[in-house]
């Protein structure tokens, strides 16, 4: 099986390790990531004004090279994956956006959200499944305490994302089940770590972060792991308590991938 | 400002939005959700009175724009559809969109980067501190 796979720009640099264990577990699950060639940066925040269209352009570029494949279009990191998600709702339900960004696009045959978007979770519930997931662990994460760290951009607009509930979510703590380690579940799983307010103002997106570090760590988690870079980043830049990791990077440890699993 | 722009501008916020500020009931849900409420000078329940009442000034000088995170707590969690985060997106695109209103300047990002530091922290910035 293959998707179409928007890696992004934080998924080449920073976040290489990411986007490669997620490759490899994929592989070892059977399906591959086929990258969208010359996918350009989603931007990192969705554009919310409702003239916004220049800026929503790159999603549609990928979304529609998606469906000339005739392809399902996967992504990892939870902003692209947010971003892309919301303008190919845009580009099946708003007539104006849809049509000044085919007007400017100019493609063969006009772009309307045909496109399905999957994030690599939603590819492990819904198109592998957590069952047969399980059946294919070799190396079960067994007595690890694990808190899932959501976020924001996964959830939220629940109406749009449809990823999962967006106040009571369980597809993370499904997959921490199904990788043999226990689920830690914690107040301040889906708060904000404070995004990009770091790059300006690190004590605030800093206390954000110590509150859900000491809330999982309260109930008893022993690590945090997320499917976000800027999380990553907000929570590892706050000094002390429990450490984080990328989901996939314990995927590729349970599936006995172990390059992949230590030293990230 | 005079009365001319502020009607204007409030018409402007409305129209990139796409909010009914009407709609709102006070309940003050948003600004109990809100990650940012202790940051805020204008908290996201009064965001939606000012528009109502074309109080620009007050709104295109406020720090909240500067605080917003895009956490979307706020529009998960409006139990009518009036989604204040939205208007402060759009006060802070008045802002931006005229000459001069850009949050930071390119000049001042070396200093604030460090190795670790995520693209998509700068790409986020830059959409929401500049055009």
């Amino acid at each position: 099986m293959k998707y179409s796979y928007f890696p992004g720009c934080t998924l080449k640099t920073t976040g290489a390790s990411l986007d490669r264990s997620a490759r490899l577990a994929a592989l070892a699950l059977g399906f591959e990531l086929e990258e969208i060639e010359n996918w350009q940066c989603c931007g990192g925040v969705y554009p919310l004004g409702s003239d916004e269209i220049a800026t929503k352009l790159s999603s549609v570029r990928a979304l529609a090279e998606a469906k000339a494949k005739d392809q399902e279009l996967v992504t990892l990191c939870s902003a692209c994956h947010h971003v892309i998600k919301r303008v190919n709702d845009d580009m099946k339900n708003v007539d104006d956006i849809r049509t000044r960004a085919n007007n400017y696009m100019k493609l063969d045959e006009a772009y309307a959200g045909e496109t399905n978007v999957l994030h690599f979770l939603e590819v492990l519930r819904d198109r592998v499944g957590f069952d047969n997931l399980k059946a294919k662990v070799t190396n079960p994460l067994k007595g690890r305490k694990i808190g899932a760290y959501y976020g924001c951009l996964l959830l939220r607009p629940g109406k749009i994302m449809a990823f999962d509930d967006p106040e009571n979510p369980t597809i993370i703590e499904d997959f921490i089940r199904a990788i043999g380690a226990t689920p830690v579940v914690y107040p301040y799983r889906n708060e904000c770590c404070g995004g990009y307010i770091s790059l300006n103002e690190k004590d605030m997106a800093k206390s954000m972060c110590k509150r859900i570090k000491d809330s999982a760590e309260g109930f008893g988690a022993e690590m945090l792991i997320t499917a976000c870079p800027l999380c990553m980043y907000n929570l590892n830049k706050t000094e002390g308590g429990i450490s984080v990791r990328y989901f996939t990077e314990l995927l590729c440890e349970a599936l006995g991938i172990t390059e992949e699993g230590k030293a990230l | 400002m005079s009365h001319d722009k502020t009607k204007k501008q409030a018409e402007l916020i409305r129209e990139i939005s796409g909010v009914n500020p009407y709609k709102c009931m006070k309940c003050g849900k948003c600004s109990a959700s809100c990650p940012s409420f202790n940051e805020m000078d204008i908290k996201p329940h009064q965001f939606v009175s000012y528009v109502l009442n074309d109080d620009l000034e007050a709104l295109v000088n406020s720090k909240s724009l500067w605080k917003c995170l895009s956490c979307f707590a706020c529009i998960e969690r409006c139990p009518r559809d009036v989604k204040p985060g939205k208007l402060v997106d759009a006060a802070r695109q008045l802002v931006v969109r005229e000459r001069g209103g850009d949050f930071l300047s390119a000049d001042e990002i070396p200093e604030k980067l460090d190795p670790e530091l995520p693209q998509q922290l700068l790409v986020s910035a830059f959409r929401r501190y500049r055009r």
